[in-house]
């Protein structure tokens, strides 16, 4: 990266103002993304901003052209993890933030079915979680998902089909569904809302 | 009642289903394994559906001016030195 940009002439006003508005329009993605990784939304803000001042300070260093959503989820989710070893304190309570407001939502009609999903995803191993809302909430190809975790593609497919088992497992309440037992109240609620969602759209 | 009477009628009735769950049939097991896959399957779209939604809520709420104010500095910043 330091050397693309020794390389390349530096930036001119224009290719600043053609950055800026793609990056502008990346914003909301960017706190989504934050607030599945630190879970408290204000902390999830300050997290997507120091990840937005990041990119525009390396500005210099991105190919217009490329894909700039994936290279500002990995400069956010690198954020992340830095500031994450750099306290342990921090990380401890990251644990129990997660529980309690992963993907926190404003909206007090969000229906019931987000809280019981959010505690699932709480429940996940923390690359298996990151892996499936990137691909599975994000739009991100596997590729793309390699990329900004910086793992191999097979280690993203895999951690998503385990995460995705691992989610439905603990939505069932651990019943799966061999024994033809009935869908749990978690599962159930998802299920209605599912069928809500997609009438509506 | 045969099997497949049983499957046409969906569910057998009460009384039949303590003897259902004690006299595994092949053909029945196969069937119900197939609708246990569909049904899973049913259940990972469920979830990613939630999934996106829940994710797709915090795309769309508001973005805090902060955000843009915090750009905006910094544009002016980087335009006076350059």
């Amino acid at each position: 990266m330091a050397d693309d940009t020794l390389r390349r002439p530096p930036p001119t006003a224009a290719d600043d103002e053609a950055f800026k508005r793609e990056l502008v329009q990346l914003i909301p993605h960017l706190r989504a993304f934050a607030r599945t990784l630190c879970g408290d939304p204000a902390a999830a803000d300050d997290l997507a901003q120091d990840a937005m001042m990041k990119a525009w300070d390396a500005r210099a260093s991105f190919q217009m052209g490329t894909n700039m959503k994936a290279w500002t989820f990995m400069i956010l989710r690198n954020q992340f993890y830095s500031e994450k070893r750099r306290s342990w304190r921090q990380s401890q309570l990251d644990q129990e933030a997660a529980e309690r407001t992963l993907v926190a939502v404003d909206d007090p009609e969000a229906p019931v079915a987000l809280d019981e999903l959010r505690q699932g995803l709480a429940m996940l191993p923390a690359e298996q979680r990151e892996a499936l809302i990137l691909v599975g909430a994000g739009g991100f190809a596997y590729e793309e998902a390699a990329e900004i975790c910086g793992c191999a593609v097979g280690t993203v497919k895999s951690r998503v089909s385990r995460a995705r088992r691992a989610l439905h497992a603990i939505l069932e309440g651990g019943a799966y569904d061999r024994d033809g037992e009935p869908a749990s109240e978690a599962m159930r609620s998802i299920l209605a809302d599912a069928e809500r969602l997609s009438t509506v759209r | 009642m045969s099997d497949d009477e049983n499957a046409q009628r969906g569910r057998p009735p009460r009384e039949r289903l303590a003897d259902d769950m004690i006299e595994q049939r092949p053909t029945g097991e196969r069937r119900k394994a197939s609708a246990a896959l569909d049904e899973a399957r049913l259940r990972q779209q469920a979830i990613g559906v939630r999934l996106r939604q829940m994710f797709d809520q915090v795309v769309n709420e508001e973005v805090p001016d902060e955000f843009l104010d915090i750009l905006r500095r910094a544009d002016s910043r980087s335009s006076e030195n350059g």
